[in-house]
This record gives structure tokens, sequence and C-alpha cells, in this order.
């Protein structure tokens, strides 16, 4: 099962490392890791996607709890939490099908950034669906280079994140 | 007001205001500002181990022995690499532990300079946290940061980094009074509602059994762990790390249960129906086969540390917490319903159990047994102040099952890395902090050969440690497991091809030395050996086959014994009426 955990952390050096080799140690597969200040200069957020049973991610949270730089962690749960995240495609695209691609990233509600003479670069926000969605499209006319900035998500509404 | 110094001096007024009276150090190239500025200290006894190794194990007995930190300070590279043994061992134990490192200057820090390691990196695993310091102004805050970490909630070793800059460098000083940790706020006091129901409980209980480890002793618990158990007539088994948790002469103490526990001590766990789990952590080496360890009984687990709770063993009422108020707590229930023990039968029957199955061994004419050493040292010296030490493998279990220790600190021993060698300098750690009592290392012939450097050490120090090695000339547990399970084929455990003469040893480092061969001469050379002034070896030639018994075969139940009496489940074995009456 996929846990998106939210790890609120202090902003100082050595602490993602500390975050992720705590996964390591226990032979966990990050999916997908996301890091950035918070409205606190002094606090980050880190969001982990990553595949666990229940129980072993349970100990998982125990034990990041207690890294001393730890503050808050949240196991999101889908239902209750919003996600995002960012992909850059640059696709194959000749003169002759640039109209088309320029149709399918307008379809996603995707941005295009750059131009080249036989290519075109993508921009897209989402749910990991709506992107792969959008992967599998492109992946036919071919997709030259790929980067994703990996999952972020917050609580909804009234569920503040921020509670200590 | 503040004063401007360099931050090696910093460091030494941080370690004098947290009343640091004694340091383990080893010095080199980028370590010279700190133990320069040390060489003032009029508070702070520097002590100088032969190996960083020997530094780190003897802050861990140190800690171990008194409940104070004494800090450890080594050079970079090796010397910092050196130190990660003990620290795992520290972290294992959740011993409270300090160790400085000195670092190469931030100006070639990673570009792979002399004597330079990413120990921060490199200890990441096995310590509760670690500094590397940037700036001579943080360190005050760290060192305190330091000291508050490693000491609360589970206690831990915590490593501070500090390149050569830093400690040359200056900064205004002041030492903070209060820590700024926004993620570190251990829960102490344990949760009111289930220390209630923990209480219910154990006020129904018919047959309840307290199992304490090390978080009774760093938890400070034993004078509450005592009442619970008189107050309400419970027994109590204490685990390797929990030995002196519980006076071992009370008729309530049932030993130390597991891989080598006695046999009542392990039926008694199989037939409970209460366990009340208090600072310990469902190790393997206790629980063998877990689906069948106290799985009669409910479980309260008591622990300072929430990952321990629900991480080997589902659990029913968890709690929190330090040891010492919830212990008190459920004390203060029990006695505010005036709950009335109901444990009589249950009493009785673990002492027909351990009528009928104590531990026991044989003895063969001519040759002297391990264990009857290990009794002659505890009869000697029960009336005396002391503190028991052991290295690791047949030794160390044997010290366990065969001391009687009466009060809290007084066992000194490497539980969950099973660290050879840690004896030794532990013990010296021990005695430094704890000079007014005997220090004995019960040892084995390969342990101890593992840091005998620090024999040195011991006589320049002035430092009285008592080695008895017991020596059969193998890897005793290697031995023992091979001749158990490997079709007794003694592949590299043979150790009397080349073990030292100990006592022309002892005499190289300014020892005195004894060699004990023939049973009649044991007792009065140990009772004389033992009571010299300064350092002792003691080298028994004991009987070389004998094996620690009873035994659980790895991943066994632990009602199944290899050893001792017959096995054969507990209920078999039951005298028929009490039965009926504990079982009702």
């Amino acid at each position: 099962m996929k846990h998106t955990l939210s790890v609120l952390v202090e902003n100082k050096s050595g602490v993602l490392t500390r975050v992720t080799s705590l996964f390591a140690r226990r032979g966990f597969n990050i999916d997908s890791l996301a890091v950035g200040p918070t409205e606190d200069p002094t606090l980050s957020r880190i969001t982990i996607v990553v595949s666990a049973e229940d129980t072993p991610i349970e100990q998982i949270t125990k034990q990041l709890h207690k890294l001393i730089n730890v503050i808050k962690i949240q196991d999101l749960d889908p239902a209750e939490s919003i996600d995002r995240e960012l992909v850059l495609f640059k696709v194959n695209a000749t003169p002759e099908r640039r109209h088309e691609i320029i149709e399918i990233a307008n379809v996603f509600r995707a941005k295009i950034i750059d131009v080249g003479r036989n290519s075109l670069t993508i921009e897209a926000t989402g749910s990991t669906d709506k992107l792969q969605a959008m992967e599998d499209l492109f992946r036919a006319y071919g997709i030259k280079e790929l980067a994703r900035t990996g999952k972020i998500a917050l609580a909804r509404g009234s569920r503040d994140s921020e509670a200590r | 007001m503040s004063e401007r110094i360099t931050g090696a001096e910093a460091l030494v007024r941080c370690l004098e205001a947290e009343g640091v009276d004694t340091l383990f150090g080893y010095p080199g190239g980028v370590a010279l500002p700190i133990f320069d500025a040390l060489y003032d200290s009029k508070q702070i006894r520097t002590i100088l181990p032969r190996h960083e190794q020997g530094v780190v194990h003897a802050s861990d007995g140190y800690a171990r022995a008194t409940g104070r930190i004494a800090p450890a300070l080594v050079t970079s590279g090796p010397g910092a690499t050196n130190t990660i043994t003990g620290l795992a061992n520290a972290y294992m134990d959740s011993i409270p532990m300090v160790v400085f490192t000195a670092q190469v200057s931030q100006a070639v820090l990673g570009t792979d300079a002399f004597q330079e390691s990413d120990i921060t990196g490199i200890t990441l695993p096995i310590t509760k946290h670690n500094y590397l310091v940037k700036d001579p102004a943080d360190l005050p805050a760290v060192i305190k940061e330091a000291f508050h970490i490693a000491s609360t909630g589970r206690p831990g070793p915590v490593l501070i980094d500090l390149p050569i800059d830093v400690s040359r460098g200056e900064l205004d000083f002041e030492y903070p009074e209060t820590v700024h940790l926004p993620g570190y706020k251990p829960t102490t006091k344990g949760h009111s509602r289930q220390i209630k129901q923990a209480a219910g409980l154990i006020a129904k209980a018919r047959r309840p059994l307290l199992y304490a480890g090390g978080g009774v002793l760093a938890g400070e618990g034993t004078k509450e762990l005592k009442e619970l158990a008189e107050l309400m007539q419970i027994p109590v088994v204490t685990t390797l790390m929990g030995k002196g948790a519980f006076p071992e002469d009370h008729h309530l103490w049932i030993g130390m249960p597991g891989m080598h526990g006695a046999k009542y001590t392990n039926y008694t766990i199989t037939e409970t129906d209460l366990l009340i789990a208090v600072g310990v952590r469902f190790d393997d080496r206790v629980t063998g086969k877990l689906s069948s360890f106290a799985s009669k009984a409910k479980i309260i687990h008591i622990d300072v540390d929430p990952a321990e709770i629900g991480k080997n063993k589902a659990v029913d009422v968890p709690i929190v917490g330090d040891a010492k108020p919830i212990l008190a707590g459920l004390v203060g229930e029990l006695r505010k319903s005036a709950a009335d023990p109901k444990t009589e039968a249950w009493v009785r029957a673990i002492d027909d159990w351990r009528k009928q199955f104590p531990l026991h061994y044989h003895t063969v004419e001519g040759h002297i047994a391990p264990e009857t050493v290990v009794q002659v040292i505890d009869k000697l010296t029960m009336k005396q102040k002391r503190v028991i030490c052991t290295e690791v493998g047949q030794n160390q279990m044997w010290a366990c099952q065969y001391t009687h220790l009466t009060e809290p600190r007084t066992w000194v021993s490497s539980g969950g890395l099973g660290t050879m060698g840690f004896g030794l300098p532990a013990a010296m750690g021990a005695a430094v902090g704890r000079p007014d009592h005997l220090v004995i290392d019960i040892a084995g012939d390969g342990s101890i050969q593992m840091n005998s450097q620090e024999m040195a050490t011991c006589k320049i120090n002035d430092i009285p440690v008592k080695v008895v090695i017991l020596n059969n000339g193998y890897l005793g547990m290697v031995r023992q497991w091979q001749e158990l399970f490997y079709d007794r084929r003694y592949a590299s455990s043979v150790l009397d091809q080349m073990c030292p003469d100990f006592v022309k040893l002892a005499d190289a480092y300014g020892w005195k030395g004894y060699r004990i061969t023939d049973p009649a001469d044991l007792e009065k050379t140990l009772k004389k050996a033992l009571a010299e002034d300064g350092p002792v070896m003691i080298d028994v030639h004991v009987e070389r086959e004998e094996c620690v018994f009873p035994m659980v075969a790895p991943g066994g139940s632990i009602d199944e014994m290899l050893g001792g009496v017959p096995g054969a489940p507990v209920s078999d074995m039951l005298d028929d009426d009490l039965l009926e009456e504990v079982w009702e």
C-alpha cells in the first residue's frame, strides 16, 4: 500500500540524510521525495511516498519521530489531503506533429514553456494519475527527457497540519 | 557578562558547567587545541586509554556504573572511526554518552584531507543524534543540547564533530541555561488513564510477572519496582541489561529470562497471565520464538521510547514514559483501590519449579568448572560494594547466571551489540566512576585479548580492576554453537595454540598476576588476589568443554530448553494439586 508521509523538519543541513537513511536502513524504497521550505523559514517539509504495509509504516514513523530534528509526521489519508506534482516533458515534435501535441497539452491544462526546432517542452502539474496519463500519450511521440519533482501534499481544509 | 575565549576553552567551560569530573581522551593533530585547553582544567581529570575503542568503552562503563556522563574525546579520521564499535555498543544498550571528535578545518573539509573522515555521516545510524559544528559561537548551545539529549528520554550516545578552526576560533562565551529543541520532547510521566487501566489488570491478575530491563535502571525506577513487586507480591525477572534493578537475594526474584535463562524463569514467562514489561525491548535473545513468548498473558509495556511499544510483540496496555513515575503511579493506584495480592499459589508454584529445575552444572574431578569460579567470586565479594563487569560470551552468561547483585548500577555488560573486548575498558571506566567499589571483570581468554592494551591505562592511573579470566583455550561460545549446531567442527574457535601467558602479560604491564589450575587452590587464591590493592589479572584454567546451560536453540520457544534436566512443557511437570489451585 502506498503511504504519503508529510514530515515537518528543522531546516538544518543533514536533516534530509537522516530521514532518508532511516528508510534505506529498513529496506524501504522511496517512490517519491520532495523537500522545500515552509511558511516558517526555520522549518522544511519533506513529502515522502513509500510503499509499505501498515505495521512497518507505523514502525517507520515512530523511528522518524525519534530523530531530534523531526517535528511532526502525518501519514496523509488520500481522501483528506490534496497532492500535486510538477513534471517537465521534452517531447519530440516535428513541425507537422507540433499542433497535436499542443492540443494534448491544452486538454490537460498544461503549459508549453519552450519550443525547439524538433521539440516542445511542456510543464504540467496535477495528481500522479493525470501526469501518468499525459506521459502515456506523449510517449507515442517520443519523450526526449522528463523531470518530475516528486509529490507534495497537505491535509485538507480545517485539518491544520501545523498543529503541534 | 560574556567573555571572548576560544572554542576549545569554551568546550572545557561547558563540560565544567555540566559537572564533568572525568574525560577519556586520545589526542591527535586536530584535537590538540582541545587537549591543550583541558591541560588547565582543575575540575576535569583527563585519562588517556591506549586505544580509541578503549576511550569509548571506558566512557560507557563510567555511565553504566554511575548514571553520569564522562565524555570521550578523540582526534579526526582513524581516531574517530575507532569509536564506532563503542558508539554502536552504547546505542544498542541506551547508554548516555557524549563523544567529541576533532575534525580537519572547514577549509579542507570534504577534500579527503589527511586524517579526514565523514564521522557524522558514518555514525548517523549508531548515535541518538550528532552534530558538525561550523561556528564557534554555536558550541555552547550544541554541548548543552548534547548532554540533554544523551541523558533524557531513552538515553544514548551523542557525537559532536569539531573542525579545528572551530576549536581555535573565538566566541563570546555564555553557557545557555535552557535548550531549545522543538522536535525533542520525550514523554516522561505516562498517561494517567493507561496507568489506571494497567493497575486494574494488575489488581485482578492471578499469575502476574514483572519483566524488568535496562530501562528501569536508566529511568531510576528500582525503588518503585520493588515497591510494586512487594505490594502485589509479583515475581520479577530481570534481563541481562536489567540485572541489578531488583535485589537478587529477594524471594520474588526469578532470574534472567531467555536463551540462557534458568528453566524456572522461562517457565514462569510461559505460564504468566499478565506480563508487566518495564524498560525492555523484547529482544530476540529473551523472547526466542515470539509467538510462544508469554502467549497466555495480557501484556502491559512501559517504555520511554514509543517506537519500542509493539515493535516485536503486540501489547494490550502501552504506557509511554519513564519507569520511575509510572511505577510510582501504579503503586499509588493500587494503594488507593486497596488492591490485595492474589498470587500466593502462583509464587508457590514458581518456588516449586525453582526447586525442581534450578540452574546447575556438573563438575569433573580435577577440573575447575567455570560456573564454580563465578560462584566463588560472588560468595567472596557479596558483602562488599562491588561492580561486576563482563566480557562477551560464555563468561558473560555464567557471570549473569551465578552472581547475585542487590544494588543498581553494579552490573556492566554489553547487551545488545555483544561486544567482545568491552569488559576491561568498561571496568576501567566503572572503577574511575566508583572508586569505593571493588570492580571485577569476568573475562574469557578470547575477549580479554581484544583490548588488553588498556592494562597500561589501569596501571598508570591507579585503576585497581580485577580481571578474572575463565580460560578454556577456546572462543567458548563459538565452540558451544559448533558443538551443538555444526557437528563439532571447531572451525577457527581454538585459541590455545597461541594464548599469551597471562601471568607474564600481567607482569609486563606492572600488574599482579595469578594462575589457578588446581580446584583446591581456587578459593584461597581468588581471595588473596581480589584483596590486592592494584590491578590484578587472575588466569583460571577451567574445564575446557563446558557449555552454558540451559540453552534455548536460536528461534526456539523459551520453554523448550537444551541441557540441565530433561526438557518437557511445564504443564507436564507441575504438581497436579498446585496446578489446579493456580489455574482454577
